[in-house]
C-alpha cells in the first residue's frame, strides 16, 4: 500500500529510535494528572523557577531594559531602575547593531563572546580565545551541534557514561551514530574508573566502531558526583592516547555543594599538563544559564568553547550554525551577565550577592535533607549529591514488585516510579531513563522543591515506599541476594 | 593501541573520496614523525575557508606534535556537513566582514564609507525600530517585579500592563525563566490558534502548534522526519531560500528542484511539479514533500488563490506533505494580492485533517515586527496521525523547549492590540508606517534596477527581496571563469568592492542554467536607497564599459 507523507512508517527510523526520559511517560502521565487538578511536584526537570526559585534581580533588569530601550530615555527610568543595570543595558545595546531584535554573528555577539573568554580566563588561569568560543541556544544546541559534526554513521561510536543525561543516547541516536556506554561506579560514589573506558573501547573496536569522543559530565547528572584533578588528569590522557575528542559537558559548575572537591575545568587541568598533550587533545567544553543559581532556563541561553580544534572544522561548524542564523539574542545577555556579575562597589552587588549565595546555600541544605531521606527509607541507598542539582537513589525492589511490573509490561522501575506519582503527586525520572546496571533501579529527582516544602516531600515519599514495600515484600529481604 | 589506530585510519581514507573536492586540508597534526600514512601524504597548507583568514589566529591549534591524526579533521568530520551550503552567509559576507573592519582601522581607504548589508533579511540591523507594544509586554515579563511597582503605570502603556499579566497568568508560577512545555506555553499556543483562526475563518489546534527559535529549526525538524535516507526526495523551488537546501543536504535527503518562471513573475506550475516528479521517480526518488515559500524568497512573488488551490489539489493527489513557508504572510506590499495560508486554501476546497498534511511556518523574524533576534516562530502541523505528531513532540522535547521572550513574541504578533485598545493608534502607526515604506524602498529598488542596461527585475509583490536578472557580456563570464567564480559570485565581488553594498549572488538561491541574478533586500532605510541607486548604477554602468564586448 501506498503511504502518505508522514504516515508513521515512512518516519526517518533515527527519529523513532530516539528516547528522552526527562520528559517521557511519567512526565506526560503528571501533566495529564495535572489536568484533573491534583497537585504535583515537578522533580522531573532541572527547572528551578518552576520550582518558586526567584530570578536573580540584576540580569533581570538589564534585560527588561534591552527589551524596552525607549525607556532609557525616559527621565522616570532612574524611579524604578538602577543606576548600574541602567548603564549595563546601554553597555550590552552597544554590543549589538539593532538591539535585541537583530541576527547576530552566527557564532553570537564578539561583544559577549569576548567577555566568556575573559571569564575563563579567570576561572583557569590560561588565556582564551572568543574566535573559538560560539554562543547558543542553551547548551543542549551546541551538544547536538558538536555531535552531528563528529558522527558519520552507526560505526561512529561516543563514550557516554552511564548513568547518563539522556540528551547524549538522544542526539546520538537522532545521528545515526552508536553510543558507547561506560559504567559508573555506584559504590564508589560514582566514581569514573579508567579501566571501564578501556574495556568499553575494545568492545566496540570488535564491533567495527570506531571511537570518536567522549562525554564526561561534571559535576555529574544525574549522578552528582564531582571529579577529581586526578581523575580528570586520567580521563585527558585516556582520550590523548585513544585519539577521542573529550565533550565536556560543564554546565553545574556553579552547582558544588562539598568543600574537598571544588569545580575544576577540564580545560584547565588539560592546560595545567603542559605540553605536548594541552596543544594536542581536542576538547570541547559546555555552559549554560539555565543551571548554577541562575537557573534561567526559559532563555536558552549556552556557549561552548573549543580548544585545539583545527581552524577548517571549526569554519564548517560556523557554517552550520550559520544555516539557523542566530543564537537568541536575549539569552546571550543573560549569558554576558553571568560571566560578568555585579562587582564590589556597584549598586547592586550586595543584593545580588544576597540572592545568589541564598540559593546556593538553600541547595546545599536540600541536597543534605534530600540524601539523608532516601537513606532513611527500607531499600533505598542513595549517593551524597556532591554537586549538580540531582538526587540519584537506588531503589532495590523485591521480586514480587519486579513481577508485577512485568504483568503491569512496565520496567520495573518505571512502575515504582509511576506508583510513586499517583500516591504522591512527586513526578521522578526512572533511572532507566539514564540508563543503569542490569537488574539495578534507580529514580532521578532534583533537588529543587522549595525548602520549606522539603521535609513534608520526603516524608510522604518514605510513607509511599514502606506501603509499597510492605505490599511486595514476602519478608525483609532484598531483590538482588 | 596501533590496531585500533589503523582502523580509525581506515574509515578516514575511505571517506576521503567523497571529499576530494576539497583541494586543500590542514591537518592538525602536521609537524609529525608518524608513520601513519595519511599524515605523511598529506602536506600542510593554508586555510581552505576565506573565513579563516578573518578568524584571529588562534595558537592553541598552530602546531602539534601528535603522532596520529586528530579525532576532529575536515576529512574525519560528518560529510554532510562539508557538503552543505548557505550562501546568505557566505563568502561574499565573511568578506564585507572583512572590509568593515578595514574601515574601522583605516577609516578612507576604501572608496566608500561603510557597508551597506542587503544580503540578509535582518530588518533591525539597519535601524528599523521594534513595535513598541511588543517590546513593553516584553520588558514586563521579563521583569515581573515592575508590575508591583506604582512607578510603571508611568513608563508602560496600561494594555501592555494588562496584557504582561495576561501572559504571566499563562505561565505556570508565571516563571519565565523556567523551560516550559516542549511544543511552548499552552495559553500562548492558544492566542496564536485564536490569530490563524480569525486570520484564516477555520479553527485551529494550539495541539498542532509548535513553538521554536525561529521558523529555522521547525524547517530542520520536518527535514529530519522526512527524510531516511538520500532516496527520500523533496520538491523544492528554484531560487530557493538556501535553509532549504542546507537542511536538506544536512539530513541526507535529495533536493528534487522545480523552477519558478520568471518570464511570469516567479510563476510557479503545477505543470511543472508534475514534470519534476515523474522525472525524479523515475530515478527511484520517493518524493515525500513539497516546499512552497509564500510571499517567495529571494523572488518576492505573492501566489494567487487560483496557483494556490491547484498546488493543495497536486499535494493531496500526489500524497505529499505541503511544507508552507509562510513568514513573510505580512509582507504583501500590492493592493491587487493578498496573502492566503495554504491550510486555509485546503479548508476552503473542502480538504481536512485526513485528507492532506499541511505544515505552515511563521517567524516573528519578518513582517513588520523584523524581530530577528529574538528567535521566535512556530509550526502548525495539521493532517498527521496522534503517532507521528508524538514523533515531533519527542524531537522537540531533546531540546527541551523554545525561548520563551520568543514564544511570548509569536504570541503577540498573531495577537497585536484590536481597535479600542489603547497602544493600537501607535501601534498601527508604526505598522503601516514600516509596511508602507518598505513598500516604497521596493518600488524605488525595482524602478533602479530596470533602468540598468541588461537587468531585468520583477516586482517584489512581497517578502523583503529583490531578485534580479543581469544578463553579463560575454567578457565578463570569461573573467569569473579565469577567477575561478561564477558570474553572479563575481558581479557580487566587484559590486562590494566598489561600492560597499552586499547582495547574495543568485548561485546561491539556484537558478536556471546560464542565467545570472543576485539577491537585493530592501531593507535599507528609506533615506539611504537614493546614495544605494546611485552608487549601484554608477557601478553597474562601468563593470558594463569594462566588459562589454
Amino acid at each position: 500500500m501506498s503511504y502518505k507523507g508522514l504516515d508513521y512508517e515512512t518516519l526517518n527510523e533515527n527519529v523513532k529510535k530516539v528516547q528522552y526520559a526527562v520528559r517521557g511517560e511519567l512526565y506526560l502521565r503528571a501533566s495529564e494528572l495535572q489536568k484533573e487538578g491534583k497537585k504535583i511536584i515537578f522533580t522531573n526537570v532541572g527547572n528551578p523557577h518552576a520550582l518558586g526559585q526567584k530570578p536573580l534581580t540584576f540580569p533581570r533588569q538589564v534585560v527588561a531594559l534591552c527589551q524596552a530601550p525607549f525607556l532609557l530615555d525616559d527621565p522616570n527610568v532612574g524611579l524604578v531602575f538602577p543606576a548600574d543595570a541602567i548603564e549595563r543595558a546601554k553597555h550590552y545595546l552597544s554590543y549589538t547593531s539593532g538591539g535585541l531584535g537583530a541576527y547576530s554573528d552566527s557564532r553570537g555577539l564578539p561583544g559577549i563572546r569576548k567577555e566568556v573568554a575573559e571569564f575563563i580566563e579567570r576561572r583557569d588561569g590560561y588565556p582564551s580565545d572568543p574566535e573559538l568560543i560560539f554562543l547558543t541556544d542553551g547548551a543542549s544546541k551546541g551538544v547536538m551541534q558538536i555531535l552531528s559534526t563528529i558522527i558519520r554513521g552507526e560505526k561512529d561510536g561516543i563514550l557516554v557514561p552511564v548513568p547518563q543525561y539522556p540528551l547524549y543516547s538522544a542526539a546520538i541516536a537522532l545521528f545515526g551514530g552508536s553510543l558507547v556506554p561506560y559504567f559508573l561506579e555506584e559504590t564508589a560514589n560514582w566514581g569514573l574508573d579508567v579501566n571501564n573506558l578501556h574495556s568499553s573501547v575494545a568492545q566496540a573496536h570488535s564491533k567495527g566502531i570506531t571511537v570518536r569522543a567522549m562525554v564526561i559530565i561534571n559535576p555529574g547528572n544525574p549522578t552528582g558526583q564531582c571529579l577529581s584533578e586526578a581523575n580528570l588528569k586520567e580521563i585527558l590522557h585516556f582520550c590523548n592516547q585513544q585519539n577521542l575528542v573529550l565533550l565536556g559537558d560543564e554546565v553545574y559548575q556553579q552547582n558544588i555543594y562539598q568543600d574537598e572537591r571544588p569545580f575544576i575545568s577540564s580545560r584547565k587541568v588539560l592546560m595545567d599538563m603542559g605540553p605536548p598533550i594541552s596543544k594536542e587533545l581536542q576538547l570541547v567544553s559546555f555552559h549554560t544559564v539555565s543551571k548554577g543559581y541562575w537557573g534561567e532556563c526559559g532563555q536558552r541561553g549556552g556557549y561552548f568553547e573549543m580548544t585545539n580544534i583545527p581552524l577548517e572544522t571549526v569554519d564548517e561548524i560556523y557554517k552550520v550554525a550559520s544555516i539557523s542564523l542566530s543564537p537568541n539574542v536575549p539569552g546571550q545577555i543573560f549569558l554576558g551577565l553571568m560571566v560578568n556579575p555585579p562587582k564590589p562597589g556597584d549598586i547592586s552587588y550586595l543584593q545580588f550577592m544576597r540572592e545568589s549565595k541564598g540559593i546556593l546555600e538553600s541547595l546545599r541544605r536540600r541536597a543534605q535533607i534530600m540524601t539523608d531521606g532516601f537513606n532513611s527509607c527500607r531499600n533505598v541507598v542513595c549517593n551524597f549529591t556532591e554537586g549538580a542539582m540531582y538526587s540519584f537513589p537506588q531503589i532495590r525492589l523485591p521480586p514480587k514488585a519486579i513481577e508485577a511490573a512485568k504483568k503491569a509490561g512496565k520496567v520495573a522501575d518505571v512502575f515504582y516510579c509511576l506508583k510513586l506519582l499517583e500516591a504522591t503527586g512527586i513526578s521522578t525520572v526512572p533511572g532507566s531513563g539514564f540508563g543503569q546496571k542490569e537488574g539495578v533501579f534507580h529514580l532521578r529527582t532534583t533537588i529543587l522543591p522549595a525548602e520549606e516544602d522539603m521535609p513534608a516531600i520526603m516524608e510522604s515519599f518514605k510513607k509511599f515506599n514502606d506501603e509499597f514495600m510492605e505490599q511486595y515484600e514476602d519478608h525483609r529481604g532484598y531483590s538482588r541476594m | 593501541m596501533r590496531r585500533f589506530v589503523s582502523g580509525l585510519l581506515l574509515t578516514s581514507s575511505q571517506n576521503r573520496s567523497s571529499l576530494s573536492h576539497h583541494s586543500s586540508f590542514r591537518f592538525f597534526s602536521s609537524s609529525s614523525s608518524s608513520t601513519s600514512p595519511l599524515s605523511t601524504s598529506d602536506s600542510p597548507s593554508s586555510p581552505s575557508s576565506p573565513s579563516s583568514s578573518s578568524s584571529s589566529s588562534s595558537s592553541s591549534s598552530s602546531s602539534s606534535s601528535a603522532a596520529m591524526p586528530s579525532p576532529v579533521t575536515l576529512k574525519t568530520i560528518n560529510p554532510k556537513v562539508l557538503e552543505c551550503e548557505y550562501a546568505v552567509r557566505g563568502e561574499i559576507v565573511t568578506l564585507a566582514q572583512r572590509l568593515q573592519q578595514e574601515l574601522q582601522e583605516k577609516p578612507g581607504s576604501l572608496p566608500f564609507d561603510e557597508i551597506l548589508y542587503c544580503n540578509i533579511g535582518n530588518p533591525q540591523s539597519l535601524g528599523q525600530q521594534p513595535i513598541t507594544f511588543f517590546r513593553e509586554v516584553l520588558a514586563l515579563c521579563d521583569h515581573p517585579a515592575l508590575l508591583d511597582k506604582s512607578e510603571t503605570q508611568g513608563l508602560f502603556s496600561a494594555d501592555a500592563i494588562e496584557r504582561a499579566w495576561q501572559i504571566l497568568d499563562q505561565i505556570p508560577g508565571r516563571a519565565t525563566g523556567a523551560y516550559s512545555h516542549s511544543q511552548g506555553i499552552k495559553g500562548l499556543r492558544d492566542a496564536i490558534a485564536a490569530g490563524i483562526e480569525a486570520r484564516d475563518g477555520f479553527p485551529s489546534n494550539p495541539n498542532d502548534i509548535f513553538l521554536t527559535d525561529g521558523a529555522s529549526p521547525a524547517v530542520h525538524m520536518m527535514m529530519q522526519l522526512l527524510t531516511r535516507s538520500e532516496k527520500d526526495g523533496i520538491l523544492c523551488p528554484i531560487p530557493q531560500y538556501p535553509l532549504y537546501s542546507a537542511s536538506i543536504v544536512l539530513h541526507g535527503g535529495t533536493l528534487v528542484p522545480y523552477y519558478l518562471d520568471e518570464a511570469t513573475g516567479w510563476g510557479l506550475e503545477v505543470s511543472e511539479l508534475q514534470k519534476q516528479l515523474e522525472d525524479a521517480k523515475s530515478k527511484g526518488i520517493t518524493v515525500r514533500a513539497l516546499v512552497v515559500i509564500n510571499p517567495g524568497n529571494p523572488t518576492g512573488q505573492v501566489l494567487s488563490k487560483d496557483n494556490q488551490r491547484d498546488i493543495v489539489e497536486f499535494c493531496k493527489n500526489e500524497g505529499l506533505v505541503l511544507l508552507a513557508d509562510e513568514v513573510y504572510q505580512e509582507n504583501v506590499y500590492v493592493p491587487d494580492k493578498k496573502f492566503h495560508s495554504f491550510k486555509k486554501i485546503s479548508r476552503s476546497l473542502g480538504y481536512g485533517e485526513e485528507d492532506i498534511s499541511v505544515v505552515s511556518f511563521q517567524s516573528v523574524s519578518k513582517g513588520y515586527y523584523g524581530e530577528c533576534g529574538k528567535r521566535g516562530g512556530y509550526m502548525e502541523v495539521t493532517g498527521f496521525g496522534a503517532d507521528v505528531r508524538e514523533q515531533i513532540y519527542k524531537v522537540a522535547s531533546v531540546n527541551l523547549c523554545s525561548n520563551i521572550s520568543g514564544q511570548i513574541l509569536a504570541s503577540l504578533v498573531m495577537s497585536p492590540p484590536k481597535v479600542g485598545d489603547e497602544s493600537y493608534e501607535s501601534y498601527s502607526m508604526e505598522k503601516d508606517g514600516i509596511l508602507l515604506s518598505l513598500a516604497r524602498r521596493a518600488k524605488a529598488l525595482e524602478d533602479a534596477l530596470n533602468s540598468l542596461e541588461g537587468v531585468t527585475c520583477n516586482k517584489a509583490e512581497g517578502a523583503m527581496y529583490l531578485f534580479p536578472r543581469i544578463h553579463l557580456p560575454e567578457k565578463a563570464i570569461k573573467a569569473a571563469e579565469a577567477a575561478k567564480t561564477a558570474p553572479d559570485a563575481f558581479y557580487a565581488h566587484r559590486l562590494l568592492n566598489a561600492t560597499g553594498i552586499v547582495v547574495v549572488p543568485g548561485s546561491g538561491f539556484g537558478q536556471v542554467p546560464g542565467t545570472w541574478h543576485f539577491r537585493c533586500t530592501i531593507l535599507p532605510q528609506e533615506d539611504k536607497i537614493p546614495a544605494i541607486v546611485s552608487r549601484l548604477t554608477d557601478f553597474h554602468k562601468g563593470f558594463m564599459d569594462e566588459f562589454r564586448g
